[in-house]
């Protein structure tokens, strides 16, 4: 999928910033820092991973920072960065 | 024969007879603009101390230098009741050999009170002093650099410490009267540029809050009193230093008027929401262990119904006098509650150390109605769970727990419950909402720690409680 340089969210408490970037190799990269990582980085980096998967995105250099942001809220951060990294709008 | 105590530090320290493997103690009325516990031991490291047990009545960020003191072997040991900040995380992470001692205030009075916690030499900060050790937490000249109100947690040192040493940024004539340390307790007075920064008084755990969840968490706080039972005229009340449970006050204010009921006391660290219902004629007294900002200091500088106390008449379980007995009413935040009620208010979700006990077991134990509010979630950390990472107030102290998804009142005073679900407030079973923080956030993964115990949690009547192990990153 063709894709360019993209972000959303930012770096208040309760949100996640993300950052989707075009990658050579296949798979997602996913690259996190989290206020909660000891206790659900696993569980944020899978929010992630099926979130891009579901739009189709198998390819991208994900950079996420989190301040605690609930799943649905990184589902949101991430769906919009996607978007906004393809050009694909998938609320129409 | 009227002979001077003033001396410089490192004399006082030589006549004091310190000698290495010794306990020092300080107070913590300067919260987070302390100066004296930084100053005097840099002062005992270049002198060449070694081994040190250092038995504070709380610590803080500020606290930061000891990290190299302890690399350096000058403090092999700590008592407190509070750790925050990098000091508490590099303690978390096993920077100390042996663990740090955890007390409640109360508990710790006591454990000074019975030899328990013997004090070879206490440091005690103060913001007026005369020459012969008279000192106070008021300012009492025109060069009064500082003020801190109550030295209710110095007290109990001033008292059984075998040496006292006052450090004060203000001597003034003899005699330093009203005094809260007396000349007759104090070998040295000591004095310095500055024994703490007081417009940082009111930093770390207390904060006014405008959100509006706060807000929320406060009103049902506010009803929860109200219709409890125990909202009569002559009731007595402590509140935390949580945002929400200072709102609540602002509340229980307009219903105190609204229906003509007057209290006879507020306890513990007293804030200025608390002098201002004093001021208006709604709280008889102020039994104040601590002034948690300085309109609460300046108070006690001036208003003889506003009264100091020590830690021992504050909270001690081993005192039939202390005023924690005479409490009926007390709102205390938390970092978990578990479904037994259990509550912890020093480990963080994360494992790590990075708050304090003070009195919360004191006063949830001893009061009639102890109510602890606390949102069911902070950010994706939850606030309700179904086990407490560390224990630091047993659950059968604890009565009503208030969150913004309901009210979970303890099964042991079902009669509470009757009450509130009369005056319609939302009460519901304390699993319930443990089920809902982790329909919301998930399962989270176990924490890292490791095998090393860096902090014991003594119960207010010195016996072991729980140990806090290492977090491994």
């Amino acid at each position: 999928m063709e894709m360019k340089n993209a972000s959303a969210g930012t770096l208040e408490s309760g949100d996640i910033m993300v950052q989707i970037a075009p990658r050579e190799e296949a798979g997602l990269h996913i690259e996190l820092t989290s206020s909660v990582a000891a206790q659900f980085g696993n569980q944020i980096k899978k929010v992630i991973t099926e979130t891009l998967e579901g739009l189709g995105i198998d390819k991208a250099d994900v950079k996420a920072v989190d301040k605690g942001a609930l799943d649905c809220t990184i589902r949101a951060r991430v769906t919009a960065a996607a978007v906004r990294a393809t050009g694909k709008d998938v609320w129409k | 024969m009227r002979t001077s105590k003033v001396m410089s530090l490192e004399e006082a320290i030589r006549k004091s007879g310190l000698k290495d493997g010794m306990t020092i103690s300080f107070h913590h009325h300067f919260r987070g603009g302390d100066k004296v516990v930084n100053l005097v031991v840099g002062k005992l490291a270049e002198m060449g101390f070694k081994n040190l047990h250092l038995a504070a009545s709380s610590l803080s960020d500020v606290h930061a230098p000891l990290i190299d003191h302890i690399k350096n072997g000058v403090i092999t040991k700590i008592s407190t009741s509070g750790l925050r900040g990098e000091l508490a995380n590099e303690i978390s992470h096993g920077l100390m050999a042996e663990p740090v001692v955890f007390r409640s205030h109360g508990g710790r009075g006591s454990a000074i009170a019975s030899g328990e916690l013997h004090i070879d030499v206490a440091f005690l900060g103060a913001s007026s002093c005369d020459e012969l050790g008279n000192a106070s937490g008021c300012p009492r000249s025109e060069n009064a650099k500082s003020i801190c109100g109550s030295l209710g947690y110095a007290l109990p040192d001033a008292r059984y410490a075998d040496h006292v040493v006052v450090i004060t940024d203000d001597l003034v004539a003899y005699p330093n009267v009203p005094k809260s340390i007396s000349a007759c307790d104090v070998e040295s007075v000591v004095v310095v540029d500055s024994v703490g920064d007081s417009s940082k008084i009111s930093s770390g755990a207390i904060r006014d809050s405008k959100n509006p969840r706060d807000i929320l968490l406060a009103q049902q706080a506010a009803k929860v009193i109200i219709n409890s039972g125990y909202f009569k005229d002559g009731f007595s009340i402590q509140t935390g230093t949580g945002g929400a449970s200072l709102a609540a006050v602002k509340f229980i204010r307009e219903s105190m008027i609204e229906k003509g009921i007057k209290a006879s006391f507020a306890l513990g660290g007293i804030t200025a929401h608390m002098v201002k219902l004093h001021e208006e004629g709604l709280i008889g007294r102020l039994i104040d262990v601590q002034s948690f900002d300085k309109v609460a200091a300046e108070s006690i500088a001036r208003d003889q119904m506003h009264q100091e106390v020590s830690s021992v008449e504050y909270a001690s379980a081993d005192h039939a006098g202390s005023a924690v007995h005479a409490l009926d009413i007390v709102i205390l935040s938390a970092l978990e509650v578990d479904v037994n009620f259990n509550v912890n208010v020093l480990v963080g979700s994360d494992g790590i150390i990075r708050g304090a006990i003070g009195g919360h077991p004191d006063t949830a134990e001893d009061s009639a109605l102890s109510i602890i509010v606390c949102p069911l979630l902070r950010g994706r950390i939850p606030c309700v769970v179904p086990k407490v990472t560390t224990l630091i107030t047993p659950g059968k102290g604890v009565d009503v727990v208030v969150t913004e998804y309901g009210i979970a009142v303890n099964p042991a005073r079902p009669e509470i419950a009757e009450r509130l679900k009369e005056a319609g407030l939302k009460v519901v079973d304390i699993h319930d909402l443990a089920a809902k923080a982790s329909s919301i956030i998930g399962t989270p993964d176990a924490l890292p720690f490791g095998d090393k115990v860096v902090g014991i949690v003594m119960d207010r009547h010195g016996k072991v409680l729980d140990k806090i192990y290492n977090i491994v990153d």
